[in-house]
């Protein structure tokens, strides 16, 4: 096995560094940095650093390097933090992201933006601490020695006189003392202090443990090996007497290769061990018993989230996922063909068939949400947008997120980051106003930006809110007519809305940094469309603007009950069915000629026949043989009339407009037991398609045309 | 047999040949070519689908994939159109969509060559001529050459969601 074969691990482990450093940056209180999370972030530099050393990315470890030794001043309280530090760190973490994806694509990193980040970070340091940086004695060059795999037992072990070991090695003698470390972290502690060098004496008790050793690992890499386990308030490490004599010259250059060592992924640290281990039964004598714990306790920590996840490509799960919907649809078959047979010859097969059905929803279930991922995914990226955003711009803006916990599909949440973004800038830009015109307009100076997400029928909606000054109709008018665009005064306000997706639109006096080109939210709404979904906007004038994203589940399962009228099945949402009733004359009321309307619960509810709706012929069409079925569509209720309720399963989703178009009251399909199509009623769509048809009915009675234009102003 | 010189002259000429799937509507003969066809299958299990025009018979369960099933008999208004064990449904690959048309029956594959292909006369009201790549001649045959790409994704057959819509 060739070690490029772990690239691959590394980066996405790296990355997944990378992404928690900056979640801990953006979270990190400048006034009050907790402790914890300055340790979070120096952990994940300094993993990335290790692995960066072990596959010789040069550029990668140093600037990590750096970095890494920076953040340890921070962590110690030297290094006090500022606002602009943190951006600083922010700009160092995608700088290191750059350099990442360079070493993915088997680029050379940028070395101009390398040696960049490199001098701010050293200027930061003299700046702040009064103190160059350690390590910043081998730079570029020296760094490359750094790189080389590990020598595979670099200890001189079996070495009765550690004299010799030091001279040849250029070991430095170290005194480590463990203020008020546990038993148990102390064997942990002795057992990492072994791997790094040899230990030559070791006293004390809880309160302060001595370890004396000789190593040829600096100090801090030491100390940042042990504050995986104790704090480090709860090290203290110096050089007993003076670093190794003579050697000191041999010293420096045999450090390098060393230097990648202690922070080696386990496998090449853990060869040595046994080397070592042998011929020093002194050193395991505190805990034997605690041993194999202790190791593997290292072992878990050391792996990260090895032991909990796995990563595997999209298209094997979707090809699960496809066969798991074919196991349903035949399961589903074969769940028909016995239910024709007699119960009791055939017990045993309806018990089987029982157990099947439930294995095979339990398995549906398990595999979907395998590619469901929280919105939190997408949400979690915006802190740091708006952050950004808002300080260029010099306003002041909180985020707010709701529904971070809503599971949209893998694929749907890569691709609504982009168009998402840009309406959170725009927000920005646009529509939150300058603190002072906040203020001076009654509202408060901090604006505020809403992001949320929530399930609604088979859609999701995904929603940009902000309380800034709301849209102009006047000044999008006027600048849709400099553009040339076909506009007029009549205009609804939606119509109006609409405008600024036009390509090329944009109402910003000035072309910022930030939006205003006019390139933008024409892309936006294309890429929503080509997921399927549309863009609405509400606006009123001083009180803000909200963009709601409304996105079909392209994948998804749904609880579904299957409804027949006439000889067709039709699949209703569950979640949108709130009852089902058989209704006497008595509750029906005629209406306006053709309208009817059902009293349940002194509640009257609007009639939709399904058959009127989807002109499906040989339905019942006398009301009181019907069966009513309540359901509620974006906050609408009516009453659905069908003939006969079928049962309640659980449905693939089938997306018609793969092979054909949207249907009008239909928002996918699915397959059934007997391998027939049944399509998946849209609640909502149903009820404004039945209106309209009623309308153009009526229009044709009364031959006359303008009904047709009400479909347009209904509210949505 | 055949000199290396025929050889290549004859694979030029079998480059420009195409195959065609030929079928019936009615008494007329049809032909599309074979590289979009991806199956013969039955008609059945059809699901209709309200408020679509009448052509479109509905979408079927196609081992997993819902497929749209265009009846071609009604779109070019023949006067009888019968569903029986007899008809048949020819899946077709057009652009990135899958769907079926539904003909009377499947006759043979042919092999044109560029000289038997003829150009489409301007006529027609029910099939535009734009839909067609040209007549084929055959002995006493004629076959129509459905350009069924074009057909298919053409705003009067609605099976595409309209730009802007």
């Amino acid at each position: 096995m060739d070690i490029t074969d772990f690239y691959d691990t590394f980066f996405e482990e790296a990355e997944e560094l990378l992404a928690d450093m900056e979640r801990h940056l953006l979270e990190l209180d400048v006034e009050e940095p907790d402790a914890e999370q300055l340790n979070a972030i120096f952990r994940a530099a300094h993993s990335i650093k290790g692995g960066a050393g072990t596959f010789g990315f040069d550029v990668l470890q140093k600037t990590t390097h750096l970095f890494e030794n920076l953040l340890d001043h921070t962590r110690k309280g030297e290094l006090t933090l500022r606002r602009d530090i943190v951006d600083t760190f922010l700009e160092t973490k995608d700088m290191l992201h750059d350099q990442l994806d360079a070493y993915r694509n088997d680029e050379a990193p940028d070395q101009e933006a390398f040696e960049r980040i490199c001098q701010t970070l050293q200027q930061l340091a003299l700046e702040e601490i009064g103190q160059e940086l350690e390590g910043a004695g081998d730079t570029p060059g020296a760094a490359g020695a750094a790189a080389p795999k590990p020598e595979p037992i670099p200890e001189p072990a079996p070495e009765p006189e550690p004299a010799a070991g030091e001279a040849a090695t250029g070991s430095t003698r170290l005194t480590v003392s463990l203020l008020g470390v546990g038993d148990k972290d102390r064997g942990l502690l002795v057992e990492e202090l072994e791997q790094l060098g040899e230990i030559q004496a070791q006293e004390g008790d809880a309160a302060c443990y001595r370890v004396t050793l000789t190593t040829s690992a600096a100090a801090e890499d030491i100390e940042a090996v042990m504050c995986f386990i104790v704090e480090p308030e709860q090290l203290k490490i110096e050089p007993v007497g003076e670093a190794t004599t003579g050697a000191a010259a041999a010293a420096e250059p045999a450090r390098a290769p060393q230097d990648a060592e202690p922070e080696a992924p386990p496998a090449p640290a853990e060869a040595p061990k046994p080397a070592t281990e042998a011929p020093k039964p002194t050193a395991e004598a505190p805990e034997p018993a605690d041993k194999p714990k202790a190791r593997k306790a290292k072992k878990a920590k050391a792996g990260g989230g090895e032991s909990t996840s796995i990563r595997v490509s999209v298209e094997k799960v979707d090809q699960i996922i496809n066969l798991v919907g074919e196991l349903i649809i035949t399961q589903s078959m074969l769940d028909q063909t016995v239910s024709e047979l007699d119960n009791v010859n055939h017990s045993g097969l309806h018990n089987g068939m029982n157990l099947l059905q439930r294995n095979a929803r339990d398995l549906q279930e398990a595999v979907m949400s395998v590619r469901m991922i929280p919105m939190d995914f997408v949400f979690s990226r915006f802190p740091r947008v708006v952050r950004e955003t808002a300080g260029k711009l010099g306003k002041e803006i909180e985020l707010v997120t709701e529904g971070a916990a809503t599971e949209l599909d893998k694929s749907l949440t890569e691709r609504i980051i982009d168009p998402l973004t840009h309406l959170v800038r725009n927000s920005l830009d646009h529509g939150i106003e300058a603190p002072d015109v906040r203020e001076a307009a009654g509202k408060p100076r901090t604006g505020r930006l809403t992001l949320s997400a929530q399930h609604q029928g088979g859609n999701i909606l995904i929603e940009v809110s902000d309380d800034g000054g709301g849209l102009n109709r006047e000044k999008i008018l006027a600048k849709a007519r400099e553009s040339e665009l076909n506009v007029s005064d009549s205009m609804s306000d939606d119509e109006v809305w609409q405008l600024i997706f036009a390509p090329g639109f944009s109402t910003a006096q000035e072309v910022s940094d930030v939006s205003g080109r006019g390139v933008g939210m024409d892309v936006v709404k294309r890429n929503i469309q080509g997921m399927g979904g549309n863009v609405q906007i509400m606006s009123k004038p001083g009180e803000g603007t909200t963009i709601r994203i409304v996105l079909p589940l392209t994948l998804a399962i749904l609880d579904g009950m299957s409804i027949k009228v006439g000889e067709e099945v039709f699949i209703l949402p569950l979640s949108a069915v709130l009852e089902s009733l058989q209704p006497s004359k008595e509750d029906l009321y005629a209406m306006a000629g053709d309208d009817v309307v059902l009293k349940v619960r002194d509640e009257y509810l609007p009639v939709v026949p399904v058959h009127e709706a989807l002109d499906v012929t040989g339905a019942r069409t006398e009301l009181d043989e019907t069966i009513a079925v309540i359901v509620q569509g974006e906050g609408r209720r009516y009453a659905l009339l069908v003939d006969e309720l079928v049962g309640q399963q659980q449905v693939v989703v089938k997306n018609l407009e793969t092979n054909y178009r949207k249907v009008p009251g239909v928002s996918a399909a699915t397959i059934l037991g007997d391998g027939s199509v049944a399509l998946i009623l849209d609640i909502t769509d149903l009820h404004r398609l039945n209106r309209s048809k009623k309308e153009a009915r009526r229009g044709q009675r009364a031959a006359a045309p303008t009904t047709l234009t009400r479909k347009e102003v209904e509210p949505s | 047999m055949t000199t290396p010189t025929t050889e290549a002259a004859l694979a030029a000429t079998e480059d420009q040949n195409r195959e065609f799937l030929v079928f019936s509507l009615g008494d007329e003969e049809y032909a599309i070519d074979i590289l979009k066809v991806q199956e013969i299958r039955g008609y059945e299990n059809v699901t209709r689908i309200a408020n679509a025009p009448e052509f479109i018979k509905g979408v079927t369960n196609l081992r997993g994939v819902i497929v749209p099933i265009v009846d071609l008999r009604i779109k070019f208004h023949l006067d009888k159109v019968e569903y029986g064990g007899q008809t048949v449904v020819i899946v077709l690959n057009v652009g990135e969509r899958i769907v079926g048309i539904v003909v009377d029956g499947v006759s043979d594959v042919m092999t044109l060559t560029p000289e038997q292909i003829k150009p489409a006369p301007e006529f027609g009201v029910t099939l535009s001529s734009d839909y067609l790549s040209g007549l084929g001649s055959l002995e006493d045959r004629m076959l129509v050459l459905v350009d069924i790409d074009k057909l298919l994704t053409s705003q009067e057959m609605a099976l595409v969601d309209s730009v802007g819509e």
